[in-house]
């Protein structure tokens, strides 16, 4: 439908205003191409000399020092190029895969998070500058261009940052983990078969990660039987008794037998005044007889062995 | 970091997998791990059912609670019904209620660390229901950092 | 369909695709024990695997469907309890004895087959 005269001015009108408003405050997606254009290609033909810029005032700061130079250059090199590359883009995705790679390489080297906030700081520092050395004829040109490069430059180093302590986290709680299991070592000796020798105290975190890891094992294993052995333990509390008894009855939802040998008197004692019916659990007076048994239960049929109460036939 | 309060109106058995899944992604998002998302997704149920078996509608609110080192799974179980008249043998261990229906209330108490169940004084039933975790270093670390920057 | 029911020789494989509900879970114990009378099926393998959630109602469901299933002549086997559920599960202290449990269908098919031979009477 044609326009009639006043829609005709309306929109006359509305497209000034847009223009006013576009001029006066130029948000980060209108920023011309231009511009950025400038910027970049700046950044990129005086590459060399900004790089070398940086690694001077990386080593004046004492950063890095884990790294040898020609470490030390090739990851400036990458970092400069990815950097101005998400300047260009407007996307950090591919900075932020650089940054977890870089953390995943540097952090085993002993980098700390200060050090790559500050060389990060310092690009930033070093290409201000040099902007401003460059575009410091033109006052208004000046402006435009640090106005563009501001919040981008802050937008790529909290990418970085970040990515580097996520990666650094991420590390810590692997570690975390990797010793927590090393406490309880579950071994499989044979094809579907586990061991889990307790030593040491037991107190109800330990019985409940114990249990998790255990579990977790006869997953990840197919264990058919687990021969849990508790000579080392010298004594249990109600709750942890309550623990054991779980882990068996949950083993056996998973398919797996268990096996409990190095009872001491004193905690079968414990069990029983529990209510725990150790008729009903399986066990052996030492390890060495509850392998033997365990060996039984797996050779008495070609894959699995009992699993719950036998039906009417028994 | 998650929404304040997740709440699940609880009319028909259905709900019960919408609680359950509700459950599940709250104790998640707090950092529960998952045997502990699933203890608490396995209480939430049963007192869900417990409201679809006893009164027939209900809802169950959940939300979360930070107290110093540790994060708390905080679930409230609403109905109006006519209350419970033998609190007592109704949380006694090794009660079903109605045959076979499931353990109730008592099942919920073993998995969670706190319960509490109160009867109004015209009727109506609430089941509160906690469960904790304790911050690990990280998390703590974290905490600090921010309350440094802060001040 | 939550549950997908197949035949495989004399033993019936239901596979749980999501997350029952208590109706959906009386259906399904009707249906599986139709399926065993018509297809005269020795066995029953019931996968789990996609339950996050089992809690007392259904554990007691699984139970009493074992019995009425073995007294039509079928022996249950579950498989796919992971850890975490079954960490759950015993928590409720419920005699789950008559219900046997594999690790995976592989293993399932054998503990059947075990039972098969022992009860065997008529031979072969």
């Amino acid at each position: 439908m044609a326009e009639t005269d006043e829609q005709k001015e309306e929109n006359e009108e509305m497209g000034d205003q847009e223009k006013e408003i576009a001029e006066a405050a130029p948000p980060e997606e209108a920023m011309d191409d231009d511009l950025l254009h400038e910027l970049v290609d700046y950044l990129r033909d005086n590459r060399t000399q900004l790089r070398e810029e940086w690694v001077r005032r990386i080593t004046d700061a004492k950063l890095l020092q884990v790294m040898t130079p020609e470490e030390i250059f090739s990851e400036v090199t990458a970092v400069y190029d990815n950097y101005v590359d998400a300047l260009e883009t407007g996307s950090v995705e591919t900075l932020q895969a650089y940054a977890r790679d870089l953390s995943e390489r540097i952090i085993p080297r002993g980098v700390e998070t200060d050090e790559v906030l500050g060389i990060v700081l310092l690009l930033r520092d070093v290409l201000a500058r040099s902007l401003f050395e460059h575009y410091r004829g033109d006052a208004k040109l000046l402006d435009r261009i640090l106005d563009a490069y501001e919040p981008a430059a802050n937008r790529i180093m909290v990418t970085v940052g970040v990515s580097f302590v996520e990666e650094r986290e991420r590390v810590i709680r692997e570690q975390q983990e990797a010793i927590r299991e090393l406490s309880t070592p579950v071994l499989q000796v044979r094809d579907r078969l586990l061991i889990l020798p307790i030593i040491g105290a037991l107190d109800s975190q330990r019985a409940r990660q114990l249990t998790e890891q255990l579990l977790g094992s006869i997953q990840a294993n197919r264990a058919q039987v687990v021969v849990i052995d508790v000579t080392g333990v010298a004594t249990i509390d109600v709750e942890v008794a309550n623990h054991l008894v779980h882990t068996v009855e949950a083993a056996r939802l998973m398919g797996a037998s268990a096996i409990i040998t190095g009872l001491s008197s004193k905690i079968a004692q414990t069990l029983v005044d529990l209510g725990v019916d150790l008729a009903m659990m399986k066990t052996v007076g030492d390890l060495q007889g509850g392998l033997e048994e365990a060996e039984r239960l797996l050779g008495q049929d070609s894959r699995a062995p009992e699993t719950g109460a036998d039906g009417p036939e028994t | 970091m998650t929404e304040d309060e997740v709440v699940v109106e609880i009319d028909s058995d259905a709900d019960l997998v919408t609680a359950r899944a509700e459950a599940r992604a709250l104790a998640s998002d707090l950092g529960f791990s998952r045997t502990d998302a699933t203890l608490i997704a396995t209480a939430i149920s049963e007192i869900a059912r417990n409201i679809v078996v006893h009164v027939g509608r209900g809802r169950i609110t959940m939300s979360h609670v930070r107290e110093g080192r540790r994060y708390g799974f905080i679930a409230v179980a609403r109905d109006e019904g006519p209350g419970i008249r033998d609190l007592e043998t109704a949380l006694a261990e090794g009660n079903a209620s109605r045959g076979g229906l499931g353990l109730g209330l008592p099942g919920a108490r073993r998995l969670m660390d706190e319960f509490e169940v109160v009867c109004g004084a015209v009727g109506g039933t609430t089941v509160t229901m906690r469960k904790w975790r304790i911050l690990d270093e990280l998390e703590i670390l974290r905490q600090k950092r921010r309350e440094a920057e802060r001040s | 369909m939550p549950v997908a029911i197949l035949r495989q020789g004399d033993h019936l494989i239901a596979s749980v695709q999501s997350d029952l509900s208590d109706s959906e879970i009386l259906s399904f114990r009707d249906e599986i024990a139709e399926r065993v009378g018509r297809d005269r099926a020795r066995g029953v393998i019931i996968d789990v695997t996609a339950l996050d959630v089992i809690d007392s109602f259904v554990a007691r469901s699984l139970r009493s469907l074992a019995v009425m299933l073995r007294l039509r002549g079928a022996e249950t086997v579950i498989v796919g309890i992971r850890p975490d559920v079954a960490i759950a599960i015993v928590h409720f202290n419920i005699d789950l004895d008559p219900v046997r449990t594999a690790l995976d269908l592989d293993d399932a098919h054998a503990v059947l087959h075990r039972l098969g031979r022992r009860g065997n009477v008529d031979g072969g």
